[in-house]
């Protein structure tokens, strides 16, 4: 809001400020990362003495921009900073390029949003070309390999005098992560990949060979049906994209067949040594390791994000490590609570990839823990699969606000059919105005009636999630939400007055 | 007797949304909670041209060009033994971006007109303004008069010829062109409508129509057994309540 007003007051303000920051100006954008890319570079940035303007709250539209200069402004208007890093929604990067003339960009990737089921997806890409192409001399434009869309815009951008710079993950993180090879079929129009594929013969894995499957387990009869489809058709000539490594929705080793367009190589690029726990990078001549605390794939890609406009900067490896390895989730981010002793671990979700993701973590952390208890209480209850009873204990808030998207459709292209796996799964409280329909959707997914319920109410839900965690600690609350529940739920988490409902639990 | 029903996803890989894929899942479920299970085949550009082994068609929204994409091959290849099949009973349910191209023409923002199949007697053109939000419909499709919930995002504006009947009269919404209150097209049992959210989850009683007409055209007078709906109603009813119908 100071933003807002400061410009409605003084039209250039935003311009003037940014003019101040002689270390130049850092923009991160993209669909999904933004805020985590940008705080972490925040971070290494400062982790070397620099002061960095940064608009950490995560608002990213001009008067927000304005609002986060502002903090760093003195009664005479002069900016006591090196640097700035901002998060920028990708529609306003044009008008952002053109008051803060950056230096420097990181497009993460591009994927459908929640209000997008009208594609704009087109039109956004384009905005975001428009505005990289604005940036001045020897810029430095960051593009993430593994996505085809923000990989895309090099091409388009290398003749406008662009310094590129790529990211993306290892071959070898396929040993640990979901790889999706194409049928043989497909793989035929490809020879000297299938050969090279079959000499590396990789381990096939699928999503759903992580979670524990109860022998006799039927697959669900809707498994099949493919979800809204997401860009897998070649931005150059419209051919469907042939992938030999899919790390998750868009995101992997890809290949058109139709104008041998290919991913190009990683200039800086992460390999998985243990899950997302650890990751090994490099980066040129450089090569460091460094513990990821947060946990999720798509941080793994944040953190890569980060770490290569890092080390285009220069920042020496360490810094970047200690960086990496101190974070602390956002705002909603995997963010950790302790209520009564109690984990709880907040997330937002805004698209069924990103959904799926936060999805996956949980339901891997959840069976991950049960697995361990049970390991633990009864040795010779290891080894047999599913442990019904065990799994997730979570709270689910779906709102329709403008600000969550108005149109709650999207929630049919979340995989929650995983939620129904055996042993995946306590239980889960579907909450928030459009409560109603994710319990339908959880019905449809195939997950056991007795296992949800609905309660509207964000602070009810979650009172009685708590509730339901087995005493002791080691146990935690999952609590995914849209935007603005997770606002009110945040607001009322920390606020003391209010918050003591929960420590009365 | 073993009862088995045939699902037809059209352009899965054009013709797809969000929510599209719900209705899919709303289909396939409700026949396996009464012991019928349901194959599911899909059809894209260049493929099939024979609909005689289908028991119900789905086509999903697009966008202007996907809809550009496959519209000649949907009036070339797929055109005249679908249009046999649905003057035989098939059911067809189409959203959108299908159900405008079922229509005689469907005119783009930039002037530019895709033909569709004439299989519902409806002209769509592209208006300026999008129709966005949610869309609460009255409906005796099923024989007595229900409600049908869900959302809508269209900017095209559909008017129905003399041989189609409306799938209902919107009481929250715009439906096909936010005039003549009308929502949808149906002729026989091929359907069009502008509802997702997803339509079918939320409105069991639909699903349960199109699933009883495509049992019947298969094997003859058939009973559909009930379900337990508690959870759908209840999201139908909050859905009414926040449209503010
Ligand atoms: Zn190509």
């Amino acid at each position: 809001m100071p933003g807002k007003i400061a410009r409605a007051l003084d039209p250039g303000v935003l311009r003037r400020l940014a003019a101040q920051c002689p270390g130049g100006i850092f923009l991160v954008t993209g669909t999904n990362g933004k805020t985590t890319t940008a705080r972490m570079l925040t971070s290494m940035l400062r982790r070397t003495g620099r002061k960095v303007v940064h608009n950490r709250s995560g608002a990213n539209l001009l008067g927000g921009l304005t609002a986060a200069f502002l903090e760093y402004a003195g009664w005479n208007g002069r900016i006591a900073a090196d640097m700035a890093v901002l998060e920028v929604d990708e529609a306003t990067v044009p008008r952002a390029v053109l008051e803060l003339a950056p230096m420097g960009a990181v497009v993460t990737n591009f994927f459908r949003d929640q209000l997008d089921r009208y594609g704009e997806l087109d039109r956004t890409i384009a905005l975001v070309k428009e505005g990289l192409q604005g940036l001045r001399d020897n810029r430095l434009t960051l593009l993430c390999s593994d996505d085809p869309l923000s990989a895309g815009l090099g091409e388009e951008l290398s003749g406008a005098g662009a310094s590129l710079i790529y990211y993306g993950l290892e071959p070898g993180a396929a040993r640990d992560w979901c790889v999706r090879d194409q049928s043989d079929h497909e793989w035929a129009v490809c020879p000297t990949l299938a050969a090279a594929r079959e000499a590396e013969s990789l381990p096939v894995a699928n999503d759903s060979e992580s979670l524990p499957i109860a022998q006799d387990s039927e697959p669900l009869p809707t498994v099949g049906i493919p979800t809204a489809r997401e860009a897998c058709f070649c931005r150059a000539c419209g051919s469907p994209l042939t992938y030999r490594r899919r790390f998750y929705s868009h995101l992997g080793h890809y290949l058109c067949p139709g104008c041998g367009m290919i991913r190009p190589e990683p200039d800086v690029a992460a390999d998985l040594v243990s899950g997302t726990a650890l990751l090994a990078f490099r980066a040129g001549e450089k090569s460091w390791t460094a513990r990821l605390p947060v946990p999720g794939l798509y941080n793994v890609y944040n953190a890569l994000a980060a770490s290569a406009a890092a080390w285009a900067l220069h920042i020496p490896t360490d810094v970047v490590a200690g960086a990496i390895e101190s974070y602390a989730a956002g705002f909603g981010r995997m963010e950790e609570l302790t209520v009564n002793g109690r984990r709880l671990l907040l997330s937002l979700v805004k698209n069924p990839v990103g959904f799926d993701e936060v999805l996956r973590t949980v339901l891997e952390e959840g069976t991950g823990a049960a697995a361990g208890t049970g390991a633990g209480v009864t040795g010779a209850a290891a080894g047999t699969g599913a442990v019904l009873g065990a799994g997730a204990t979570m709270v689910i808030a779906i709102n329709d606000l403008l600000a969550d998207g108005t149109d709650i459709s999207w929630l049919w292209d979340v995989d929650f059919e995983r939620m129904a796996v055996p042993g995946a799964v306590s239980s889960v409280i579907c909450s928030g105005r459009r409560a109603h329909d994710l319990a339908v959707r959880l019905k449809y997914a195939g997950v056991e009636p007795y296992r949800f319920t609905v309660e509207t109410d964000l602070m009810g839900a979650v009172t009685s999630g708590l509730r339901l965690l087995p005493e002791g600690d080691g146990d935690t609350l999952y609590v995914l939400t849209t935007y603005t529940a997770l606002l009110e739920l945040r607001a009322d988490l920390t606020n003391p007055s209010r918050a003591r409902r929960f420590w009365e639990v | 007797m073993s009862l088995e029903l045939n699902l037809c996803h059209m352009y899965p890989e054009q013709m797809n949304l969000y929510g599209d894929r719900g209705n899919l899942i709303a289909l396939v479920m409700r026949a396996r909670w009464r012991g019928i299970p349901v194959r599911y085949h899909s059809v894209g550009p260049g493929e099939g041209g024979d609909f005689s082994g289908y028991d119900i068609c789905f086509m999903g929204g697009g966008q202007d060009h996907e809809q550009q994409l496959i519209g000649e091959d949907l009036v070339r290849r797929k055109g005249p033994d679908l249009k046999a099949a649905v003057e035989d009973g098939l059911v067809v349910f189409t959203v959108c971006g299908g159900y405008q191209l079922l229509g005689e023409y469907y005119t783009m923002g930039g002037g530019l007109k895709i033909p569709g199949l004439t299989l519902l007697d409806c002209r769509t053109d592209a208006g300026t303004r999008r129709m966005i939000g949610n869309l609460v419909v009255s409906s005796s499709f099923g024989g007595t008069v229900k409600t049908l919930v869900g959302f809508e995002n269209h900017s095209g504006r559909t008017r129905l010829g003399g041989e189609v009947e409306p799938l209902g009269r919107v009481l929250k919404g715009f439906g096909n062109n936010g005039e003549d209150q009308t929502e949808g097209a149906v002729y026989k049992n091929c359907v069009g409508t502008y509802l997702h959210g997803s339509a079918l989850p939320k409105n069991p009683w639909l699903t349960d129509v199109l699933l009883l007409r495509a049992l019947e055209r298969r094997y003859g007078r058939f009973d559909l057994e009930p379900l337990d709906d508690v959870v759908e109603q209840a999201a139908h009813r909050v859905a009414i309540r926040l449209a503010g119908a």
